[in-house]
């Protein structure tokens, strides 16, 4: 067939940049996004199409490939359930960092065989003389895949809740994290000074990809469920590095061009996490956030008042207008349904309904969003805290539903508070506040909410799902 | 070559930044999920170490776990934020009166 700098080769690798471009840009907006996605995806298979004109393919092992990963791929796309789409999205992100992790293993093995002049040619013309660059490529790419695969896994594992989602520390945790780096990077000289044709050179690498993946697993354990969506963005920026790497190892733009957008797009949403926490990156991937050894603040002055469904019925009748605040509580009660239907239930009664997202509530970037879309809450009421906060002394009731530390009122009021100056959805202000919450136990951050002491806040304990269709049939009794 | 692929890959790094600075708090899962998508490129190599007869068996083994797990990244991501954003589109014509 076609050797790979042939022109067609080329134009569909270029195709297949453009189409990752517009569709990325057409996902920026919700009346474009699903063709946008769509065009991505067509642009994926120009960039397959193009790897399989190459010369010297043969088929039979990667039809084997493409049906059993597609299958598992389709399959788990349309039963997995929306509740459980955080580490859905973290699990197929892993693999994609797992296959760029073999394939530069893949090339390591094939320089080893081969040997070097061959190796050469086979990247093809513009290959570089050296071959340290390309070994430095290939440890790279092996390093970030394999980091992003364990990582992904121990995230998928953590909001899956197979195991604890709280933060997993143990003694001289940080020191054993720097000794895994430091290990990794002496081997990844090794590795790269003696080549793969020499077995400490060869047997080096292997090394590399088990403490990556062990420092892949050791670096996501120490972190807690609720920032879990900074964890999930950034590994998905690491999978879009890994790609650009293993770009360098082949020489192939169609590679660097994509993997360097979604590794900038990871980035951009890692970093949007962390300022709607107020926190740095380091301090989500390394303090043990969460973990309840921080300081605790101050008792808080006054007195919890609890409301039955009833009087809450009757505050919500009168309410001319009405703010969801949902939050984790409401995706582990599945209570987005309902939630909708005491919506429409509150709109019919005259109110106006919104409901206010923070955007690091649940478990991923934008996880309230997608759960009351998929309950069929029209966009136009999914508002922002920017767009209700400077109105909240004109609504009449905030309705909390299982969320704690995005409503807590020490972020603005207490110095000494660790969610000082993280910016919240300030339901304090509006003039009554119904908090749905099956305890008084705190919050992730394991700090004391002062909202729930608040004169202004009425509490309603209960399951979210149970006291909401309670709620619902209050009105429908009426 | 080597200049121009750090060239190309400086200008897709920014790129990257001006395309998504600017999304709306309700896409980020989707677009998470559409960019992990994309980063299943790293399909190419794996086709070529799959389907390419160089380095022997071992090298056609890591290619073909390689080509599944691509697959399953790039068929899972684009099914899945697909199966998002139908949801929110379902959402765009104004059926407030249905139940």
């Amino acid at each position: 067939m076609f050797e790979s700098d042939h022109p067609l080769i080329t134009s569909l690798y270029i195709v297949a940049a453009v189409l990752f471009i517009i569709g990325l840009k057409m996902l920026n907006r919700a009346t474009t996004a699903r063709r946008g996605n769509l065009i991505s995806g067509v642009g994926m298979l120009a960039a397959i199409v193009a790897t399989c004109l190459l010369k010297g393919m043969t088929f039979g092992w990667i039809l084997f490939g493409a049906v059993v990963g597609s299958a598992i791929g389709a399959v788990a796309a349309y039963a997995v359930k929306m509740t459980a789409m955080p580490e859905m999205v973290g699990l197929f992100n892993g693999f994609g960092g797992l296959a760029s992790m073999l394939v530069a293993w893949a090339e390591f093995h094939k320089w080893r065989v081969e040997g070097w002049v061959k190796y050469h040619q086979l990247l093809g013309t513009g290959a570089p003389d050296s071959p340290l660059f390309t070994a430095v490529a290939t440890v790279f790419t092996a390093i970030v895949g394999a980091v992003t695969f364990s990582g992904s896994v121990v995230a998928f594992l953590k909001l899956g809740e197979w195991i604890t989602g709280k933060p997993i520390l143990f003694r001289g945790q940080r020191w054993v994290n720097a000794a895994l780096v430091g290990m990794i990077l002496v081997t990844a000289v090794l590795m790269v000074v003696r080549g793969p044709q020499d077995i400490t050179g060869y047997g080096a690498l292997v090394v590399v990809i088990v403490l990556s993946l062990l420092l892949g697993v050791t670096s996501v354990i120490p972190i807690g469920g609720a920032d879990m969506p900074v964890v999930i963005s950034l590994l998905n920026s690491y999978s879009g590095v890994a790609a650009a790497a293993a770009g360098f190892i082949l020489l192939n733009t169609g590679l660097i061009v994509a993997g360097s957008l979604v590794g900038a797009s990871g980035l951009i949403l890692t970093n949007i996490m962390c300022k709607a926490m107020n926190r740095s990156l380091a301090n989500v991937l390394f303090s043990g956030f969460g973990s309840g050894e921080g300081t605790t603040s101050a008792a808080v002055q006054g007195e919890v008042k609890p409301i039955s469904v009833e009087d809450a019925y009757y505050i919500l009748e009168a309410a001319r207008s009405v703010v969801f605040v949902p939050g984790y509580g409401m995706a582990v009660a599945q209570a987005q349904h309902v939630v909708r239907e005491l919506g429409q239930l509150l709109e019919k009664n005259g109110a106006e309904v919104r409901y206010c997202i923070h955007p690091v509530a649940g478990r991923m970037p934008g996880h309230m969003n997608v759960l009351l879309a998929e309950a069929n809450v029209p966009y136009e009421q999914l508002v922002e805290p920017g767009d209700v906060n400077p109105v909240m002394d004109t609504v009449d009731v905030a309705v909390v539903i299982g969320a704690n530390d995005v409503v807590n009122p020490a972020a603005r009021e207490d110095p000494s508070s660790p969610l000082w100056g993280m910016p919240i959805i300030e339901v304090d202000r509006a003039r009554t506040c119904i908090v749905l919450k099956r305890s008084m136990r705190a919050g992730f951050a394991g700090v004391e909410n002062p909202l729930f002491y608040k004169p202004n806040t009425r509490m309603l304990f209960g399951d979210a799902k149970a006291t909401v269709s309670a709620l619902v049939s209050e009105f429908k009794s009426e | 070559m080597l200049g121009l692929l750090f060239f190309v890959f400086v200008l897709a790094v920014f790129l990257g930044f001006e395309l998504i600075s600017k999304v709306p708090s309700q896409l980020h899962t989707p677009l998470m999920s559409g960019s992990n998508a994309i980063s299943g490129i790293t399909i190419v190599g794996a086709l070529v170490a799959a389907g390419q007869p160089h380095g022997g068996t071992l090298v056609t083994v890591l290619g073909t776990i390689a080509v599944i797990a691509a697959m399953i990244n790039v068929v899972g991501g684009y099914l899945v934020t697909d199966r998002m954003l139908s949801m929110f589109r379902h959402t765009e014509k104004k059926d407030g009166s249905h139940v």
